[in-house]
């Protein structure tokens, strides 16, 4: 045991496995099982020194590498890449992203993992202090857009200013008019009171509405924004209406002001969950996985329903009968519907996804399932198998095509034993590494990855 | 002869006074409240100008401005449009709307006068 082995170990509490990154876990794996760092790097195909780098988190690892260290420590890939890891160093790098200009230290963007794994609890911290700027800036554009649209607000300070005209100009006509008739006099003196009392309760309404109005508070969202978090937190299941309930009476007990974005867009998630439950029982898709599996071709030609369908009962299946699933829609013209999060699989809907993705070509090849293994950058970048498909959402007319919605449903890749390269994806070009990719529609503040097992094109 | 000025606004005290300050200064004003049967007035009345607030009861100041414009024997008709919302873009929709000025609200005694001078030209009795 060298030097560095030591100082790991007393590094690591017991337990703290999930939280650490890829190079940290390899290496507790490795002293679990009593193993010299030379010993693995033998069974790995590599040097003692690159190891020596890899668990200290100071080189990427990833593909070929990573599944023989896996099996030379006789641990599922997956065990040693964890998903979490990827959304924390995208999260740094957003945060990143977001340094200003001129800033007299920039981010060290080509230690941006090594930072990861050596001080998660900081790394975290950055990620999370990133979301609660970013949850600030959302508040304020939606105040913002609450300002500009809002009738109710117009109405209000319409009053209240179409109020302080009338008393603005009545006293100065008072003030400025030399020997102004007592009758007029009495009569301004009148308007003027009556105004002041209707300035005063036109601006209390203001104030009360602001502090209570809806959609105001702490927890300003954008209507897509509070349908995931709904979505998230009922983990993209609805037992009620598995069971037939009406979604209706889910949607009254989830307390979503009427009338807002946000009401209108979990009413039709709720509908559309109720009729996909409706069309396919849990009972009839569990037993068919039981026999089946988890393909969703298979599944459908079993069941005789389509695709798509499938795709959004598998998402809905508690995770010990279909294991993890991830899902994303999207319309024609590309903007995300709804996400179901993959760990592993970094999605945003914020700054637009990579075009890559095979969700986006769905939509032009509808009745065509598509199958496809991708990985996104990374250090730890775990394949994915995505497999994608389309339905008509609304019949077409005279010169008017029908509206297509396509989804891609996201499942752990399984290990292949002659695997074709998986399709190098990205998650948004801005935090992309991938610099020469030809479906780049902005720049990316990261560098291009330089160790020689990370994906590329 | 006296120049007549027609008054669209839903505020009875900004009515009182802009006919006040108008009036002292010259100028014959009517005026009409909200939006509903507005363009009849317009069309009674034949103002040399028509101070319009965009946000009334019933219709709003921009529909009844496409109307007036819209008319062969009204369009020509100066227009000063009111709003409480001074934001640049009521501004630019009041311009392509075709309204001669536009003044947020609250506005001085002095900056309407100058205004409707202005527009019909000189005080409304001169």
């Amino acid at each position: 045991m060298n030097r560095n082995d030591i100082g790991s170990a007393g590094a690591t509490k017991p337990g703290a496995i999930a939280g650490a990154i890829t190079g940290t876990r390899i290496r507790e794996r490795r002293l679990e099982r009593g193993l010299a760092q030379g010993a693995l790097a033998r069974q790995a195909g590599i040097s003692p020194s690159y190891l020596n780098l890899i668990e200290h988190n100071r080189r990427r690892i990833g593909g070929a590498i990573l599944l023989r260290i896996a099996a030379a420590l006789g641990v599922e890939p997956q065990a040693l890449a964890y998903g979490g890891e990827a959304a924390l160093i995208d999260g740094l790098r957003e945060a990143a992203a977001d340094a200003p200009a001129g800033a007299d230290a920039a981010p060290e963007l080509d230690r941006i993992e090594e930072f990861a794994g050596r001080f998660p609890g900081w790394a975290h911290l950055a990620v999370a202090t990133l979301r609660r700027a970013q949850g600030e800036a959302r508040r304020a554009d939606a105040l913002t857009d609450r300002l500009a649209h809002d009738p109710h607000l117009a109405a209000s300070l319409h009053e209240v200013l179409s109020v302080v005209t009338a008393i603005r100009s009545t006293a100065s006509i008072l003030t400025d008019t030399a020997g102004l008739e007592p009758e007029w006099q009495a009569r301004f003196h009148r308007n003027l009171g009556e105004d002041s009392q209707r300035l005063a309760a036109g601006a209390e309404r203001l104030v009360s509405y602001l502090d209570d109005g809806p959609g105001t508070g702490r927890d300003i969202l954008s209507p897509q924004d509070e349908l995931d978090r709904f979505l998230d937190a009922h983990g993209h299941r609805f037992d009620v209406l598995e069971q037939g309930g009406d979604p209706g009476e889910v949607l009254k007990r989830a307390g979503v002001p009427s009338g807002t974005g946000a009401h209108v867009l979990i009413a039709a998630a709720l509908e559309c969950y109720a009729l996909d439950a409706r069309m396919l029982p849990e009972a009839a898709l569990s037993a068919a996985i039981a026999r089946l599996g988890t393909a969703p071709l298979a599944l459908a030609q079993d069941l005789g329903v389509p695709v798509p369908l499938i795709f959004r009962r598998l998402a809905a299946m508690p995770e010990d009968v279909a294991g993890p699933v991830g899902l994303v829609s999207a319309d024609a013209s590309g903007a995300i519907l709804g996400l179901k999060p993959l760990p592993g699989f970094a999605m945003m809907r914020l700054a637009g996804a990579c075009p890559l993705w095979p969700l986006f070509r769905a939509g032009a090849q509808p009745g065509m399932a598509l199958r496809q293994r991708l990985v996104q950058p990374g250090r730890d970048a775990r394949p994915v198998l995505a497999l994608t498909a389309a339905e008509e959402a609304a019949p077409g007319g005279f010169n008017m095509p029908p509206l297509m919605r396509s989804y891609m449903l996201l499942l752990p890749a399984p290990v292949e034993a002659s695997p074709e390269a998986p399709l190098p994806v990205g998650n948004s070009c801005r935090i992309c590494p991938r610099h020469a990719c030809t479906a780049r529609r902005e720049p990316s503040i990261l560098p291009e990855p330089m160790t020689p097992d990370a994906p590329s094109f | 002869m006296t120049k007549q000025v027609l008054l669209i606004e839903d505020e009875p005290n900004i009515i009182e006074a802009i006919s006040f300050i108008l009036s002292r200064d010259g100028w014959q004003v009517r005026s009409h409240t909200g939006g509903a049967g507005a363009m009849e007035m317009v069309r009674a009345r034949r103002a040399d100008l028509i101070i319009l607030d965009v946000m009334l009861p019933h219709r709003s100041g921009f529909e009844i401005l496409a109307d007036i414009r819209a008319d062969p024997e009204l369009g020509a008709t100066p227009v000063l449009m009111l709003t409480a919302r001074g934001q640049r873009k009521d501004r630019e929709m009041a311009e392509r709307a075709g309204a001669s000025r536009f003044m947020a609200k609250p506005f001085s005694n002095a900056e309407m006068l100058e205004a409707v001078r202005a527009l019909a030209g000189g005080a409304g009795g001169l």
